[in-house]
């Protein structure tokens, strides 16, 4: 019975995937080059999202400072463009600021290798840095949550008061060409955009794969119960600091192909609602369900960029009532709520009782019964 | 010597800011052990209720009585705040109880929510509030050191908020209720207290407070929409400094980060000062995970 009903689900899963890349195919013809390149942005945001799934969803610790990692990988890069585009001399934004020559680690930027090595390199140490010190601790829960996105708004000030560094409010900007191809060229946005599809395929494997080892179970494990896990002599905090970094990673490969798309870096594009906002993709598309993270990424990016269009003021009601929502209506995401609803169609048909009887047992109502 | 005593001031009021701010989240998360992101949007209520009552004042009343509306302000700022408190505590925080992150969440999007209310109603831009006559001005303690009085009129605040809190919560009957539903609800609740009654009015409570915070900033400079979210983080931070459940230990994280912020941002620069006291704050986690107060307690997850 289950045997048939893996096979029947592999095959369902099959057809999804062969779907989903088709649609990735197909869209750079059906799409005008301006929404294609909104797309190749949510795509990088995806990134980011199933870096956030992964720490939240899969591990239940909410990290509200993943706009820092996705801002700082980012910047990385940024500084190589901009040192590509001013030939190794000084960037415009030191000389208004009064700088008057190339700091070393700007210099260390101009080589490519180094400067996407440092990209991921940086983000990973911080995380690494804080999930050492927090963790270890057993700091966990809304203070670690605190602490995130205190971090976030250092790092936002600290940016922001080094103008001379790192081009203050402004941020880093005007840059055209990356390894000599101009950015303009509807032909190299074709190819970062099936680098970025490429990059998310990698990532979902990858992710895929890791949640569903031995190491995902233990994350899973820490989410729902990390005092038995430690009983079972596990160190929680290994896991918890291995799967922030991975996390951290991911958001700083979605910074650096966001600016290679978008062709500019700030402050308040990792700033505490960007940040904030990340989670919430998850938190719509389905925690604890990779493809849910990239689904909703994708989908409330494209709703906020038609929304905000038309109204640009109704947008903050609306994502704030969304967050509302969301965590009320639908812990579960969308995710969850259609294999509830297709779980319900199954069970008209009265084809397979059994298998609902255990999707509801996994979907069910939140655990934990109330005393209140 | 002026200098460091200014800095002892300066340390004193900002404190004495972030306490003010603290005192309500010490209830609302230290308490209740809810995570309102809506507390700097709290602050904001309280401070726009200022606003609007100056206005009254200055439009609708006698000019001889425009330098009393502070006073006035101040209940109403109380009153506004805790309704709004208490709405979002009936409406949305009680179903989510048990689930502390997304209470976390969803506590955000209705701070978010609030503030574009604040941008439709009264601009986006800041506005600035006349301060009554009666605090311009300042002590001179000796050459070189003045006192602003409105910054030791907050310093007064905080103290009679503060005791008027310690006889709330330590003193009254309504506080013994409070307490006994924090600290075991099954029990309190056999005893006939209405526990959703209780929690509803302390969530009421921690949010009027935040309302007074709001009155008092306005003393200090213009208000925006947007003014909960400079304090938010820090006032958080005061409870994780201070650790849960005591009031001396908000005091401590209060004036812990006051005085760490002045000292590093007169030593260094404004940016670098906050990286240094956030680098303190998470090493004197290493040293106590909790706060500076620690509840004994023989669960395993508190």
């Amino acid at each position: 019975m289950e045997v048939i009903l893996d096979k029947k689900r592999s095959k369902q899963r099959m057809i999804f995937y062969g779907f989903a890349l088709l649609f990735l195919v197909v869209m750079p013809f059906v799409l005008s080059e301006f929404r294609l390149d909104l797309l190749t942005k949510f795509l990088a945001y995806a990134l980011v999202a199933i870096g956030v799934d992964l720490i939240w969803g899969y591990t239940g610790i909410l990290s509200l400072g993943q706009g820092v990692f996705f801002g700082l990988g980012a910047y990385c890069f940024a500084m190589y463009l901009k040192l590509e585009s001013t030939g190794g001399k000084l960037p415009d934004f030191m000389e208004w600021s009064g700088v008057t020559s190339l700091p070393w680690w700007w210099k260390m930027f101009g080589y490519a290798p180094i400067a996407i090595i440092l990209a991921i390199l940086i983000p990973v140490l911080l995380a690494w840095f804080l999930g050492a010190v927090t963790f270890r601790n057993r700091i966990k829960g809304a203070y670690f949550s605190i602490l995130t996105q205190a971090l976030v708004i250092i790092v936002y000030t600290l940016f922001i008061g080094q103008q001379g560094y790192t081009g203050g409010t402004n941020g880093i900007t005007n840059f055209f060409t990356v390894f000599g191809f101009s950015l303009m060229d509807p032909d190299v946005k074709l190819v970062i955009y099936f680098i970025t599809v490429a990059f998310v395929v990698l990532a979902y494997v990858l992710c895929r794969r890791l949640v569903n080892s031995r190491f995902g179970n233990v994350l899973q494990a820490v989410r729902d119960g990390e005092n038995r896990l430690r009983f079972f002599g596990y160190n929680p905090a290994t896991y918890q600091t291995f799967v922030f970094c991975v996390s951290a990673a991911l958001s700083a490969i979605g910074g650096m192909l966001f600016v290679l798309n978008v062709g500019i870096i700030s402050p308040s594009m990792m700033y505490i609602v960007p940040s904030i906002e990340m989670v919430l993709w998850v938190a719509i598309g389905g925690r604890g369900t990779l493809i849910g993270a990239i689904v909703g990424a994708v989908l409330i990016n494209s709703a906020k960029s038609l929304f905000s269009e038309a109204y640009p003021d109704q947008w903050s009601y609306f994502l704030g009532l969304l967050f509302v929502v969301v965590v009320v209506f639908l812990p579960q995401g969308l995710y969850g709520w259609l294999k509830q609803r297709s779980a319900s169609w199954k069970w008209m048909n009265r084809s397979v009782k059994k298998e609902v009887a255990l999707d509801e047992s996994v979907i069910g109502a939140p655990s934990g019964a109330s005393d209140r | 010597m002026e200098v460091y005593l200014l800095h002892l001031f300066n340390s004193l009021s900002l404190g004495s800011i972030l306490l003010m701010i603290g005192l309500g989240l010490a209830i609302t998360f230290g308490l209740m052990g809810v995570i309102n992101m809506a507390h700097g949007e709290f602050i904001m209520v309280g401070a726009y209720s200022t606003y609007v009552v100056q206005k009254t004042f200055m439009d609708y009343l006698p000019k001889s009585w425009f330098d009393s509306y502070f006073i006035v302000s101040l209940p109403i700022a109380f009153v506004m705040a805790a309704l709004f408190g208490y709405l979002l505590e009936r409406v949305l925080i009680r179903h989510l109880y048990n689930r502390p992150l997304d209470s976390l969440l969803a506590t955000w999007g209705v701070g978010l929510m609030l503030q574009q209310l604040a941008r439709t109603i009264f601009g986006a831009p800041n506005v600035a509030v006349t301060s009554p006559a009666w605090l311009d001005g300042g002590l001179t303690v000796m050459e070189g050191l003045v006192m602003p009085y409105k910054r030791l009129f907050i310093i007064a605040m905080v103290i009679i908020t503060l005791t008027s809190m310690w006889y709330y919560i330590y003193r009254s009957a309504a506080g013994r209720r409070m307490r006994a539903v924090m600290q075991n609800r099954n029990m309190a609740s056999c005893m006939g207290i209405s526990t959703r009654r209780v929690d509803a009015m302390t969530f009421a409570i921690g949010s009027g407070v935040a309302g007074l915070a709001g009155s008092a900033l306005t003393l200090i400079g213009p208000i925006g929409p947007s003014i909960g979210t400079y304090y938010i983080v820090d006032s958080f931070m005061v409870v994780v400094l201070g650790g849960v459940g005591k009031l001396i230990g908000t005091i401590f994280g209060a004036f812990g980060i006051g005085f760490a912020n002045t000292v590093f941002e007169a030593w260094s620069t404004a940016s670098i000062g906050k990286v240094l006291v956030f680098l303190c704050i998470v090493a004197f986690l290493q040293w106590r995970p909790t706060g500076f107060v620690k509840m004994r307690s023989r669960s395993l997850d508190s």
